[in-house]
């Protein structure tokens, strides 16, 4: 007899119900199956009702981040061997408002992204015309930003954090990491901007380091260690600004 | 109609890395609470020797002994903890090259290490004994 795996699924249809519930599904199991293959299977073969969100299947577009057990991952990287024969519990993102099954409402990470001006910014007057071409970088200027700019937007890091699901003004680890990009981008003089959002309570400073925001990661970005960073150089603003007011910082 | 879920009180319990900090987070109690102690420990040495002296018999009964262990526990786990996450707050450079994180974490011991063993000589490398 074939092998199969349990899936129990988080459905949430405002229309029928209001309160979610788990649904189980039986599908085959396959060792080369990820549990977003498992997910399709039963839309396509079982129960065309369940919504979920997916994309590029190949941990780049950022769109199937799931709670897989109650650990958010993405979906098609998360295989079905690493749990058979244990049933798999699968949940939409934690800490978000769930719109219908496993798709949340996005649009509070939406804001907050745009909340830390996350482009270059110049100085007024410093901008270069685009006739004297572009902005040169060095591979170490490069390299002190490039790990920051991997991030995908999957939200995984939210899920991850516990002081967001309690507290969700926290501006988060996504967002802080993507202040943090520009901030060290030897091309953007737009910091002081940034430190309003960044610097404020609900930024770096509502942060206790837990960290996991940083282990379930699956682009290595280290959101954990952007907003440390970020809470020493704001700390080390915060002693210039005392023991030099007339100083302009850097 | 969005539905939001709310996080119960036991959250902390519920994954093994949130326990883990939660308890990260407590061993701090332990680390002040032996600091408010060798306040005290001071304030009694400038009181006299008679005040001094009564205070360090408390620190030499069994109960005493064994609070000191399970204090010694928690700020070894306070310690340890934050000592293995420094890499991700002091990030440094060689050339093109980041210092491994290692090195980081690493430098906390050797100063730790140091410290204790100034301490140590102070106490006991030159006679003097509490």
């Amino acid at each position: 007899m074939a092998k199969t795996i349990e899936l129990e699924i988080f459905r949430y249809r405002p229309e029928e119900e209001s309160e979610p519930t788990l649904q189980s599904y039986e599908v085959p199991f396959n060792e080369e199956w990820v549990v977003l293959d498992a997910i399709n299977y039963i839309k396509d073969e079982i129960d065309g009702t369940i919504s979920h969100r997916w994309s590029c299947r190949m941990g780049v577009c950022g769109s199937c981040g799931m709670m897989i057990n109650r650990v958010p991952r993405l979906t098609c990287a998360a295989f079905l061997k690493e749990y058979y024969p244990r049933k798999i519990r699968v949940e939409p993102l934690d800490g978000f408002p769930v719109e219908r099954d496993l798709v949340t409402d996005m649009d509070m990470f939406v804001s907050k992204l745009t909340d830390v001006s996350p482009w270059i910014i110049r100085n007024e007057g410093e901008e270069k015309p685009v006739e004297e071409g572009t902005y040169l970088q060095s591979p170490g200027e490069l390299a002190e930003y490039k790990q920051y700019s991997m991030c995908i937007n999957c939200m995984l890091c939210y899920a991850a954090c516990p002081v967001f699901a309690l507290d969700t003004n926290f501006l988060g680890p996504a967002a802080i990491a993507l202040g943090q990009r520009y901030n060290m981008d030897s091309r953007d003089q737009g910091r002081d901007q940034r430190q309003e959002v960044i610097a404020s309570h609900d930024g770096v400073w509502h942060c206790t380091f837990v960290g996991e925001c940083s282990a379930v990661c699956p682009k290595d970005v280290d959101p954990a260690g952007a907003i440390q960073r970020a809470k020493l150089s704001s700390t080390a603003d915060y002693f210039k600004d005392l023991l030099m007011p007339w100083g302009k910082r850097k | 109609m969005s539905y939001i879920r709310k996080v119960p009180n036991t959250w902390w319990l519920q994954r093994k890395p949130y326990f883990l900090f939660i308890v990260r987070e407590l061993t701090s109690v332990a680390v002040a609470g032996y600091c408010g102690f060798l306040l005290y420990l001071m304030y009694a040495l400038s009181k006299g020797p008679d005040e001094y002296s009564a205070a360090i018999g408390l620190i030499t009964s069994p109960a005493s002994y064994t609070l000191h262990m399970i204090g010694l526990l928690l700020v070894l786990y306070h310690t340890i903890t934050w000592f293995n996450v420094t890499p991700k707050v002091l990030v440094f450079h060689l050339g093109e090259e980041k210092v491994p994180a290692v090195i980081i974490a690493g430098a906390h011991y050797a100063g730790w290490l140091a410290t204790s063993a100034l301490v140590a000589w102070l106490l006991l490398g030159t006679g003097t004994s509490v």
